[in-house]
């Protein structure tokens, strides 16, 4: 390690009167107190600010003692090292605030760059290209001599450009160097650099800094075309997800269901459930919740879904109008229901580990419950359109739903199918639910807002066809997201939904209507 | 035949079916009318108008169980008076003109002393001409956009320079922003709270092309767009904050957004005027570490009267977990101001105690007394919190004292000379420069 190299023993002198600083409960003295631990050389430098960092660095403000709680739960003087048998009852954690915890990640990053772990020396490269220390370069240098892996090596090289373009007394041709370097990095920060470089650079690296912008603005440019794709498909995604339900309610069915919301609503709540019990109960399953939550909503969504076109809408079929206010009144119920039951207030569903946080694709960045959700609805579609084409249940249902007397001629329990059906619309919905948990609020009121983007998309697709549905969510997704950077959020609706009206003028039907005679019986 | 034949009982039994409902509404109707009457004499009763159902109920809720607690502590202490004190519940249901509706029904049918509600200002505005016409008395508790003194209303929460005004400096100065996004909902209080900060903005020699004003649906739930155009903002190589207007539910998908994408408190800090503890409960506040709050009450600050408030509370609602925030201290505030009043005048008569209230202390539960001003808005301190692990806020900055509320804000053109003065001028909207009662600024 870094530190090695200038071990002095610790004596009790100026070190000691640093690190008590922290014990001040003051910002600008542990501000002091991090550029005075950091420079210091002593070992215990490291293992400080990052536990300060993390929140592991604790205080006692009576005897201006200081702690480390290590991650194995070992408590350490920060002052000596030596281990302490536990935390004096004053002692509160050293509070830090934005501008502080920058300091700290400067500091670390001077820190850490030489440190065995790859990812500690890439993160530290990383800070480094940020605050571009001038007093870090030699440490830049002699780390880069030893990099031997490719990608943290490019990061260093980054990083030492990043200081030197900064550095008053750098050679003009240095300079210009790490402009090209820069400029190959080509992302959203590199161009905070460059528009960041005071007016008081020579003539020849302004202009270069200026084109190095110019180049990286019509690279990111492009980028965001790609990225407005992306988050269209996954608007899509979701839009489909909400909507798949609805197109064997509404679409396969005719039922106007306004309580189809309500469904995606339980769905997430039953995920909320599973996540309490496995919280409070066996918490090392949680990064399984959601995959248990799956079956679990569907069967509640959908059985809840059976006993409404039991109680309610079987009496109701081929009336519309009454169906549609019983349904709506239906999602009042259950609404006031929930609010009940759970109270008013959002309740917590967490993101398992693999579905949270994002990678990087070129230019852009792709956020994992995103694309987790993507595939997760591709799969509920696939496995819909195999279940309606090759099980029995399926074929019984296009059979009842295109000529209900010929169905029930050849032996078919048709109210069983409509039963079934509505059930299978309603559990599908639920497992929206348990999707849109990871994205969205799971309050009583998440279906209100999911229920008229459902209908427009199935409206829209074309009634009765899942294809329709399919392509009708992603148009919508990605119409809607190339709207939004040009319109803004509340014109880019509108205007969709502009579309949309003119679009039913002159098509009706939809994308793709369904031809036959069954259709109109 | 056969047809009219069912047609006719369809009627029929739709017929008696409406009459049942009839009967069963007068019934409910009836009953809810005559109960309270025959209490009417030994107590006084206090309305509460805050939505139980519908998208607001997810904040109002909290708002009546405060005011049930707030009475049932008054009640131990021999009520006012004399008198127990009585809550008369009703739900409008988040639906604005519903407000009025209920508000007209507490003062006309339950004889109501004083109402404690609403929360959005579109409800606010909806129920004025009712207070108005019938002369009783609103405590609004919830921060609001300004901009306005009414005789009937007073404000516990806080006006856009007891909050926004102060946040924005807080930023400027400690985290040296140069670079603003104002982020909101598509409605009035963001709207006008961002006009007020714009103007503030430039009048600190903020740059047009370092402001970029954002505004989104109600409820909206996609923020990828968002997020990257902000992340772009924030890419100009000067230090950018976005100050956040996003109303209630929106928030959650927001801050998911911001943390899945990697922006950082540190990179690009976020303030929030919406945000309290109610809302970052439904949400993993790992991610958001370091992102800001501004208000006049923090549930984590530590002082004698608010741990009390905090452990009585939690006893009350029999939840040891139930948090507190800033529009509920507002209700506290709001609720002792009008004990005060109604006990130094010995009556529950609206124009009495309207006039008593100005002048009336309570004191707040942060350590500090406030005082109701002329212009019907209280004394607040302000506080600068950041979210924490725990889904609290640690409070890093505060302003010195106490600071006024102001009616009228004094950064824009229209409202800048205006002042809401109920005791001496007796105007809500006096312009200083006319001397007019009524008159625009300048």
């Amino acid at each position: 390690m870094l530190l090695g190299c200038f071990v002095v023993p610790a004596l009790a002198g100026p070190f000691e009167d640093s690190v008590a600083k922290f014990a001040n409960d003051e910002f600008s003295d542990t501000e002091a107190a991090i550029g005075e631990v950091a420079s210091s050389g002593n070992p215990l430098a490291s293992p400080i600010i990052s536990a300060l960092q993390d929140g592991r660095l604790s205080a006692d403000p009576a005897s201006k003692m200081v702690f480390i709680t290590k991650s194995d739960g070992k408590i350490v003087d920060a002052a000596t090292g030596a281990t302490v048998d536990k935390l004096p009852d004053g002692a509160a954690a050293v509070r830090l605030n934005n501008r502080l915890r920058r300091t700290v990640e400067a500091a670390l990053g001077g820190l850490t760059l030489l440190s065995p772990d790859p990812a500690k020396r890439l993160a530290a490269a990383q800070s480094v290209f940020k605050s571009h220390e001038e007093n870090l370069l030699p440490t830049v240098d002699s780390a880069l001599a030893k990099e031997s892996n490719k990608s943290i090596k490019q990061a260093f090289a980054e990083a030492r450009a990043a200081i030197i373009l900064f550095k008053s007394d750098a050679s003009d041709s240095d300079k210009l160097d790490a402009v090209s370097v820069i400029k190959a990095r080509g992302d959203q920060e590199a161009m905070a650099l460059l528009t960041g470089l005071g007016g008081d650079q020579p003539p020849l690296v302004a202009k270069a800094a200026a084109s190095a912008v110019a180049s990286i603005q019509s690279n990111l440019a492009m980028w965001s075309m790609v990225q407005n794709a992306w988050y269209g498909l996954s608007l899509g995604s979701v839009l489909l997800l909400a909507a798949i339900g609805l197109a064997i309610t509404f679409g396969v069915m005719g039922v106007i269901n306004m309580a189809h919301g309500e469904m995606v609503m339980i769905g997430a709540y039953t995920t909320f459930v599973v996540q309490e019990v496995i919280r409070t109960r066996y918490p090392e399953l949680f990064d399984y919740s959601l995959l248990i939550a799956v079956p679990l909503a569907f069967l509640v969504a959908g059985g809840i879904g059976v006993l409404i076109e039991r109680s309610i809408i079987r009496f109701l079929y081929g009336r519309p109008l009454e169906t549609l206010l019983a349904t709506w009144g239906l999602s009042l119920v259950l609404q006031q229901a929930v609010r009940t039951a759970f109270g008013p207030t959002n309740r917590e569903v967490g993101n398992p580990s693999w579905m949270s946080g994002a990678f990087d694709l070129g230019q852009i960045t792709i956020t994992y419950n995103r694309l987790w959700i993507l595939c997760f609805t591709l799969a509920v579609f696939a496995i819909l359109l195999a279940m309606l084409r090759y099980t029995a249940l399926g074929l019984e249902m296009r059979a009842v739903t295109q000529n209900r007397r010929m169905a029930a001629s050849m032996g078919i329990a048709t109210s069983r199918v409509d039963a079934l059906t509505f059930g299978l619309g309603s559990g599908i919905a639920g497992i929206a639910g348990v999707a849109l948990s990871q994205i969205d609020n799971v309050s009583p009121n998440l279906g209100q807002s999911y229920v008229i983007d459902s209908f427009m998309v199935v409206v829209f697709g074309g009634v009765g066809n899942l294809w329709g549905t399919l392509v009708g969510a992603f148009t919508l997704g990605i119409a809607n997201k190339f709207l939004e950077p040009v319109a803004g959020a509340v014109l880019g609706k509108i205007a969709i939904l502009v579309l949309i009206i003119l679009f039913i003028q002159k098509r009706p039907r939809g994308l793709f209507a369904l031809k036959g005679r069954a259709v109109e019986a | 035949m056969l047809t009219q034949l069912t047609h006719d009982i369809a009627t029929m039994t739709r017929r008696r079916a409406l009459a049942a409902a009839a009967g069963l509404v007068m019934g409910l109707a009836a009953s809810s009318s005559f109960s309270p009457a025959q209490a009417a004499d030994d107590t006084i009763k206090v309305g509460v108008l805050h939505s139980l159902s519908g998208t607001m109920a997810i904040s109002e809720t909290t708002l009546k169980d405060t005011i049930l607690f707030l009475i049932d502590e008054q009640n131990k202490k021999g009520g006012v008076l004399g008198k127990k004190l009585e809550a008369v519940v009703v739900d409008p249901a988040s639906n604005w003109p519903l407000f009025a509706e209920k508000a007209r029904e507490l003062i006309t049918k339950d004889k109501v002393a004083v109402v404690f509600g609403c929360w959005t200002s579109v409800s606010r505005k909806s129920v004025l001409p009712v207070f108005k016409e019938l002369n009783n008395i609103l405590f609004y508790p919830v921060q609001y956009e300004g901009e306005e003194s009414e005789r009937n209303v007073f404000y516990t929460g806080a006006a856009p320079n007891q909050q926004a005004i102060p946040a924005v400096d807080y930023l400027m100065k400690e985290e040296k922003v140069k670079r603003w996004v104002l982020a909101g909902t598509d409605y009035v209080y963001p709207r006008t709270t961002n006009k007020i900060l714009e103007a503030y903005l430039k009048s600190k020699g903020v740059a047009q092309d370092d402001i970029m004003i954002n505004y989104t649906p109600f409820g909206h739930s996609d923020w990828q767009t968002i997020v990257a155009d902000i992340k772009k903002f924030g890419s100009a190589g000067k230090k950018t904050a976005v100050v956040s207007t996003i109303n209630g539910d929106a928030n959650v998908p927001f801050y998911k957004e911001l943390g899945n994408q990697g922006i950082k408190a540190t990179d690009i800090p976020v303030v929030a005027f919406s945000v309290g503890e109610e809302e970052l409960a439904g949400i993993d506040t790992k991610p958001l570490l370091g992102h800001l709050a501004a208000w006049n009450y923090f549930q984590s600050i530590k002082t004698p009267e608010n741990e009390k408030f905090i452990k009585e509370w939690q006893a009350y609602t029999k939840n040891p977990k139930r948090v507190t925030n800033d529009p509920m201290e507002a209700h506290v505030i709001g609720f002792n101001m009008w004990v005060k009043a109604v006990e130094k005048v010995k009556s529950t008569d609206p124009d009495k105690v309207i006039d008593a209230l100005p002048g009336t202390e309570a004191p707040n539960l942060t350590g500090g007394v406030s005082k109701m001003l002329p212009n019907h808005h209280i004394t607040k301190p302000v506080f600068i919190g950041e979210i924490k692990g725990n889904g609290q806020f640690d409070v890093v900055w505060k302003t010195p004292g106490l600071v006024a509320g102001d009616a009228w804000s004094k950064e824009l053109d229209g409202s800048k000379d205006l002042i809401g003065d109920w005791v001496e001028k007796k105007c809500g909207n006096y312009n200083v420069k006319t001397n007019k009662c009524g008159g625009q600024g300048s």
